[in-house]
């Protein structure tokens, strides 16, 4: 065992981790962060994609001891005060998510890419999340999604779908 | 249906479901920790075949953190799985798994002893401590080699491996017709093994109470109700009300997490035994190895015609690999939902199919989205290409030619289905034909051949069956699974207005609570976030069937439609009593009761659920509460339909297939909501594109899974698939008060043949007339170059 420090979405914690517990693990076995998912054993599927030191990484390859010192940033940090990140409201939004269990995953390397590059064309996107499977939506509506939250970052006006009720 | 401005079927409402979502709050199954709750993991047989000779679990079980270690013979006290649905009519050689494989490994991953530890990391160490002595045998993975002479034998009540041998329509007709027709094409076409891949495998916690003898299981379900029954009938041997079955969110099934696996039964069985709630979840690598597979055909297909395009007949023989044992519905899947709709959206006057269901020594094999409707959808239209090439006619001239007409429904296809219940195939070809204009295409491909660009489209025209339910069909003793698959719906307007809906449909990303909300604010009249759906537990939903077959709105949408019908009688009633007048005078409208002319004199639904609750002033008979069930067994089935085209350009040189547009026109009847009709769209298109292009679940000659991961088994990537171009026609079903038809399987059933199609045309300058899927570059070179 070896004691870690870690800043969890804004919060620090400590906790004592095996060497070989993976990140995902941590965060879903001992902070409860269960919205980071894991689809795969090898690194394809994409669904554990958190942000370390600001950049996406898929937590399932990083072990918790690596996250030593780090600032982690998972789904559940994602909305400020109540208020949804563009990209989530942009999935809601557009239909970019089914079952939603890729979700989190496809959200947090959609930050990443954004961050890298704020005005992407739809390709851009298709190619920049290649490291995220999702088995439901055929991915046209998580690129209009990704899209959404692009225009919406650059300050432009975003066309929303009808709110029921 | 209220004809008022503020309507919510028909509009594209975003989803209730997304926000817990998006926001990382869902609760997955793997999400779920219990107090005291330890964690199993399963050793898994290396070999395809093998005998088990000896099993020594005694390191395992002095490794620190385990609890205990059991096998197959632990756990005799349970029955076998049950195979609920086996092909009708016909004899099955029925062998299913047990909890744990007692003697014998029938596949890669067969399961052979179980941990139970603390801890999921120990309990997977522990895995490596367990000494097996198997004797491998002989193996066989194949289905069409399984049946010959010599094959190995894997079950000794199923002689070269048939478990059944099926077969529908008429095949002296079909015979007379291929021996006196003018043109007879004929193929052998595979339908390759796919996995189904839910991003979230499957998994279960199960948890025993000692006090009440009672179970709860958390599981991976798409119906619920039934794992309950088949686990304690069947399996345990227990009251059904012993055991509370409840699905949390599901990340996706596509069909796989229909069945009852043996996780439910060792999780139970352990979670008794030893006091404590047991979890086993699955990694990829097993969700591969174990769960069920999909497809799997080898046909041999013949299409009879005369040269002026008519199709006189059509005869099938195939060959269905259903894996080392039976899954739960695995024979129902390629007879009755294939055979049955093998002649397509044509006119077939002689039509037979033969259908062997075989065992071979890999993972069980059962419904896949579409579930032998994607199956008999391509064949139908690969063979319909290959008879216009054939005779040189346009392959949307022959189609159109063989249409079954809009006056010719309700169509009996001679196929043993209800008859088809509604359609109108022209106007959907024709829009698609225009979408990708067409007219203009085959100038296109002329020039771009001539610089050396290899340029291909493929139609694809399909219908399909959907609302998989009506006793009038399924339930006949001749279709096998001998009950009707009703849904329920019960539906309460509490006395506070608020309107509480239970169904036995389970949504899982399709979105169902959001279109059945819309269903119930429309029909009652009540705004839609007063309306709260509820499901996916045993207890305190109705029976019912689940979600699977494209059923939850045409059969778990119409149990609430009729469940409204209900309420809103008893309210009309109610009200009369309240205005003092006449029933029959009354009008229900905009969630409002008044007298016919004078609408300012209205009981609110609220109002009358008030009264009803309170109960102090009710008409002579009257139970109190607005709260009514139905259980809605269909008529019939429906029947969706429309015409797919892709466009692929073939790279010559490197036999690289680019999908350059992929258009949709599909027909499923009164759209409820048009954001989840072309979600729903979207992603079979993407499974039925991945068929075609890239996915191929291969074992080598030994039965080991070559592509038994997500390395290797090449579930496409956002760039690997196009945008798709989705248009509609409505033809509504004429089955259910709604008219809908249903949308969750079309995309799958209808775009791999659409893809292939494409392909061929593209590689026709080569003198290829058909190619197996997937296209990948290699098999596409290799067809070019002869090699």
């Amino acid at each position: 065992m070896s004691t870690i420090s870690v800043m969890v979405n804004g919060r620090t914690y400590k906790n004592d981790v095996e060497p070989r517990t993976l990140l995902v693990h941590y965060l879903r076995e001992q902070l409860n962060l269960t919205g980071t998912h894991i689809g795969c054993d090898t690194s394809q599927c994409g669904a554990c994609v958190v942000l370390m030191n600001g950049t996406s990484v898929k937590s399932c390859t990083v072990l918790a001891a690596q996250a030593d010192g780090a600032e982690i940033t998972t789904i559940e940090g994602l909305a400020q005060s109540g208020q949804l990140h563009p990209l989530q409201e942009g999935f809601w939004e557009k239909h970019g998510l089914q079952c939603g269990f890729c979700t989190p995953g496809m959200i947090m390397s959609a930050y990443d890419l954004l961050q890298q590059n704020p005005n992407p064309t739809d390709e851009e996107i298709r190619h920049g999340l290649e490291g995220n499977l999702c088995r439901c939506t055929g991915y046209q509506n998580i690129v209009k999604a990704v899209q959404y939250a692009a225009a919406k970052m650059r300050g432009e006006e975003v066309e929303a779908a009808p709110v029921a009720g | 249906m209220t004809t008022t401005p503020t309507k919510m079927v028909g509009q594209a409402i975003k989803r209730r479901e997304d926000p817990q979502l998006i926001t990382g709050r869902g609760n997955f199954l793997d999400d779920i920790k219990l107090h005291g709750m330890l964690h199993a993991a399963i050793l898994r047989s290396p070999y395809a075949h093998a005998t088990i000779k000896s099993i020594d679990t005694s390191k395992a079980k002095a490794h620190p953190g385990v609890v205990a270690v059991f096998t197959g013979d632990d756990m005799m006290d349970l029955n076998p799985l049950p195979c609920a649905w086996q092909a009708g009519g016909v004899k099955n050689n029925v062998n299913t798994p047990r909890a744990l494989s007692v003697g014998k490994a029938m596949y890669t991953g067969d399961s052979i002893a179980m941990v139970v530890a603390e801890d999921r990391y120990v309990a997977r160490d522990a895995l490596d401590l367990i000494e097996v002595d198997y004797e491998p045998l002989s193996v066989v993975v194949d289905a069409k080699k399984a049946t010959e002479a010599g094959a190995p034998q894997l079950h000794e009540n199923a002689p070269n491996n048939i478990v059944m041998e099926w077969e529908c329509g008429d095949k002296a007709k079909a015979d007379a017709a291929i021996s006196s027709a003018e043109v007879v094409v004929k193929e052998q076409i595979v339908n390759q093994r796919l996995i189904p891949t839910p991003i979230e495998t499957r998994g279960s916690i199960a948890r025993y109470d000692e006090a009440t003898n009672e179970f709860t299981l958390w599981t991976t379900a798409q119906a619920p109700h039934v794992l309950r029954l088949l686990a304690t009938a069947f399996v345990f041997g227990i009251p059904e009300t012993r055991l509370r079955v409840i699905s949390p969110n599901i990340g996706g099934g596509f069909g796989q997490k229909i069945f009852f696996y043996n996780d439910v039964a060792f999780t139970m069985w352990a979670a008794r035994k030893l006091g404590r709630p047991v979890k086993f979840v699955e990694d990829r690598a097993e969700n591969y190895k174990s769960s069920t597979h999909g497809r799997d055909h080898i046909t041999d297909v013949e299409l009879a015609g005369k040269r002026d395009g008519t199709i006189t007949g059509l005869r099938i023989n195939t060959y269905a690999n259903l894996g080392g044992y039976l899954s739960t519905i695995a024979p129902g899947i390629p007879t009755t939902l294939y055979g049955r709709i093998a002649t397509g959206v044509y006119k077939i006057p002689a039509a037979y199919c033969k259908v062997y269901g075989v065992y071979t020594n890999t993972a069980m094999v059962d419904a896949y989205r579409g579930a032998g409707r994607p199956e008999a959808s391509y064949l139908i239209e690969r063979i319909v290409d290959r008879f216009a090439t054939e005779i040189g006619m346009d392959p949307a001239e022959v189609r159109r030619k063989n249409f079954i007409q809009p006056q010719d429904f309700p169509y009996d296809n001679g196929m043993g289905l209800l008859p088809y219940d509604s359609g109108n195939y022209e106007p959907a070809l024709d829009k698609a034909l225009a979408l990708v204009g067409y007219s203009n295409f085959r100038q296109e491909q002329a020039e771009a051949r001539k610089q050396g660009r290899y340029l291909g489209l493929g139609i694809s025209s399909y219908v399909e069956v959907c609302g998989v339910a009506p006793s009038a069909w399924i339930g006949l003793p001749g279709q096998g699974w001998g009950a009707g698959l009703w849904e329920s719906a019960n539906v309460k307007v509490h006395l506070t207005g608020q309107v509480v809906v239970t169904t036995g449909s389970l949504p899982h990303g399709q979105g169902s609570e959001t279109t059945f909300a819309q269903i119930v604010a429309d029909e009652l009249g009540v705004p839609y976030e007063n309306i709260v759906i509820e499901h996916s537990d045993t207890s305190g939903t109705p029976f019912g069937y689940g979600t699977y077959g494209s059923r939850s709105a045409a059969v778990g949408g119409t149990a609430i439609y009729k469940s409204v019908a209900m309420i809103k009688e008893k309210a009309k009633k109610l009200a009369a009593h309240m205005l003092e007048a006449n029933p029959d005078d009354i009008v229900y409208e905009n969630g409002k009761a008044y007298v016919k002319g004078s609408p300012d004199q209205a009981k609110t639904l609220g109002e009358i659920a008030l009264q009803a609750a309170v109960a102090y002033s009710l008409p002579e008979g009257m139970e109190a509460f607005l709260d009514e069930t139905t259980y809605y067994d269909p008529p019939n089935c429906t029947f969706p339909f429309g015409t797919h085209i892709a466009v692929v350009e073939v790279d010559k040189d490197t036999g690289a297939v680019t999908l350059k547009r992929y258009i949709a026109v599909d027909d499923v009847g009164n759209p409820i909501n048009p954001l989840i009709i072309d979600g729903q769209l979207h992603g079979g298109i993407a499974q039925g594109i991945a068929q075609a292009l890239y996915e191929n679940g291969v074992y080598d000659e030994n039965g080991q899974l070559l592509s038994g991961t997500l390395m290797d088994y090449a579930l496409p990537t956002a760039s690997m698939v196009p945008a798709y171009e989705t248009d509609r026609t409505v033809t509504p079903s004429p089955v259910n008060p709604m008219g809908v038809k249903g949308v969750g399987e079309a995309g799958a059933i209808a775009s791999a043949q659409a893809v292939m199609n494409a392909v061929i045309d593209a590689l026709s300058p080569f003198g290829i007339k058909h190619l197996q899927m997937p296209a990948t570059p290699e098999r596409v070179w290799r067809a070019i170059n002869g090699k």
